[in-house]
């Protein structure tokens, strides 16, 4: 295990932490601060995710998991606490910083927010059209290709997103976030909305793609089950904080009434 | 892969957290909001416009989404500009033969009307058309967009939505313009001519050549600049600022125009003097 995140380690930035030998986090997120007018959303939130891990990070509604994604990748600023990517703190970074630390992150939005007046295939294409212009045009159409055979959606290549399911927008989501090869993938809730069948073929997508492509991963969820599917660890999350984190046992082995009740009713 | 770019079928961390924090002009309670809702909306137009700025003149260029927003505001508007053109030429014929004649400077008419045209009712209807069709646009796609967390899908893709989204648009409306103004003019001179020549046979050349000069003509098209420059900042401003679904879209789609045409306005209120001055 070790050896494998030394090895991880020689793709970070972190090159002094490396050096030293120490275990660089993919994700590290510090005593993390954000609040929306009078709402507290996050409130000293810490934790962190390591190469070819996955955490799910479960919670109530509104306890702040889907911000704490959007800040990781930057599309929200955080009112105090750091990031850290790579062991590289994001906070203050420009556009085009941002933009290099953002092409090593695939993100599926939780309506996966595809864009709706281009196929499925342009869809895909569309990290490749700007972040890979080495690519010919056929080079490019076959990575398309492939990224969506892996998601089981090769067959959609021309359709528009509004003619296919929820399901598969997911899918198609998902196949755009692994465009660029990332080593991080945050994952807003993957299977919400869909029905039980779909939610497992999205679990078993999800797992497939971390077994071949050992990426670091945060997965927002309600879903307990998907949750223990899917991730090594998971994250409880309660008024803006990880209550307990850890295996599904050690939630299981929690003494706190939230971690208790939270189990009881999912 | 494809030629359509980005549009809504119908969203730098920095300027993104003064997007979302975007107050509406003159929106707030009593005399300190609605200041504060003023200078606000001002502050972050302000910084929207210097990240776009910045977005427009580093690489990468987005060429491909600027040529088919060139296609979109340009080639697309032209018919209704052309049409609102004609009739402008046609209705400053119509009133000002009258007019003159009561005053007893009939001889005048030909020169009236090509001024009128060139330098007022041609810019500024151009201006006007191409806000309520290309503004009402803009602003209900980018808005449409942003609600459907297109716009973050954008950024999160390492893309800058500044230079993709508004960048393009509104350089594309800065070069427009004039173009179109020139398409405005030409038709209502046409219109205006034709007009006049069911009257009293004139030709076109003396039509044209009664009094306008091509110095007086290049003004006020190359001023029409400005107001691309407007109307494309205003409509995605306000779209790429919008909040609360498909209400929020409407507004965004109002704003744009309403804004866009207030603001082209009062800057042509500007702009005239400042011809006025600089070119006496």
């Amino acid at each position: 295990m070790v050896t494998t995140l030394d090895s991880a380690m020689k793709q970070t930035e972190a090159g002094e932490s490396q050096d030293r030998g120490e275990v660089v986090p993919v994700v590290a997120v510090e005593k993390l601060e954000k609040s929306f007018g009078s709402l507290r959303v996050l409130d000293g939130l810490s934790l962190s995710v390591n190469r070819g891990e996955t955490l799910a990070v479960l919670g109530r509604s509104g306890t702040g998991k889907s911000v704490l994604l959007r800040i990781i990748i930057g599309l929200e600023t955080p009112d105090s606490g750091s990031v850290r990517i790579q062991g590289q703190d994001i906070a203050g970074l420009g556009m085009d910083q941002m933009g290099a630390i953002r092409m090593k992150m695939g993100f599926l939005f939780q309506h996966a927010a595809l864009y709706d007046s281009l196929t499925v295939g342009e869809n895909v294409a569309f990290p490749l059209e700007h972040h890979r212009r080495d690519l010919s045009k056929q080079e490019r159409d076959e990575r398309v290709m492939q990224l969506l055979a892996e998601v089981g959606m090769e067959r959609a290549i021309d359709k528009m997103p509004s003619d296919i399911s929820g399901g598969m927008q997911k899918r198609v989501g998902l196949a755009r976030a692994l465009a660029l090869a990332p080593e991080i993938l945050l994952l807003d809730e993957p299977t919400a909305g869909l029905d039980p069948i779909s939610s497992g073929e999205i679990d078993d997508l999800i797992l497939k793609l971390q077994h071949e492509h050992q990426m670091a991963s945060i997965v927002v969820t309600h879903d307990l089950h998907s949750a223990r599917t899917i991730a090594n660890r998971l994250a409880l999350l309660d008024r803006g904080r990880v209550v307990v984190q850890g295996e599904f046992e050690d939630l299981q082995q929690s003494d706190i009434g939230f971690v208790k009740e939270f189990l009881k009713q999912s | 892969m494809s030629d359509r770019g980005i549009t809504a079928a119908a969203g730098t961390t920095p300027p993104l957290t003064v997007q979302s924090n975007a107050p509406s002009l003159f929106f707030g309670g009593g005399v300190t909001g609605l200041l504060s809702g003023f200078f606000g909306w001002f502050g972050n137009l302000g910084i929207f416009s210097w990240g776009v700025l910045k977005a427009a003149v580093t690489p990468p260029y987005e060429w491909r989404e600027l040529i088919r927003q060139l296609d979109e505001v340009g080639s697309k508007s032209f018919p209704l500009v052309a049409l609102a053109g004609s009739a402008i030429g046609v209705i400053i014929s119509l009133e000002a033969r009258y007019s003159l004649s009561r005053f007893g400077a009939k001889s005048m008419f030909p020169a009236t009307l090509v001024y009128s045209v060139i330098q007022v009712m041609g810019p500024i209807i151009t201006g006007l058309v191409v806000c309520g069709r290309v503004g009402a646009g803009i602003g209900a796609e980018l808005a449409s967009m942003k609600v459907s967390e297109q716009i973050d899908a954008i950024e999160a893709s390492a893309v800058n939505p500044y230079r993709l989204l508004a960048a393009t648009r509104i350089l594309a409306c800065i070069l427009m313009l004039p173009l179109l103004t020139v398409a405005a003019d030409a038709s209502g001179l046409l219109t205006g001519w034709f007009a006049q020549a069911m009257v009293e046979p004139l030709s076109f050349h003396q039509f044209i050549f009664s009094g306008a000069t091509f110095n007086a003509f290049l003004p006020p098209t190359f001023k029409t600049m400005v107001y691309g420059l407007i109307i494309g900042l205003i409509a995605c401003f306000t779209g790429m600022n919008t909040r609360g679904g498909a209400e929020g879209v409407g507004r965004a789609a109002t704003n744009s125009v309403v804004l866009g045409s207030l603001f082209l306005i009062l800057a042509d209120v500007v702009l005239v003097k400042f011809i006025l001055v600089v070119f006496p």
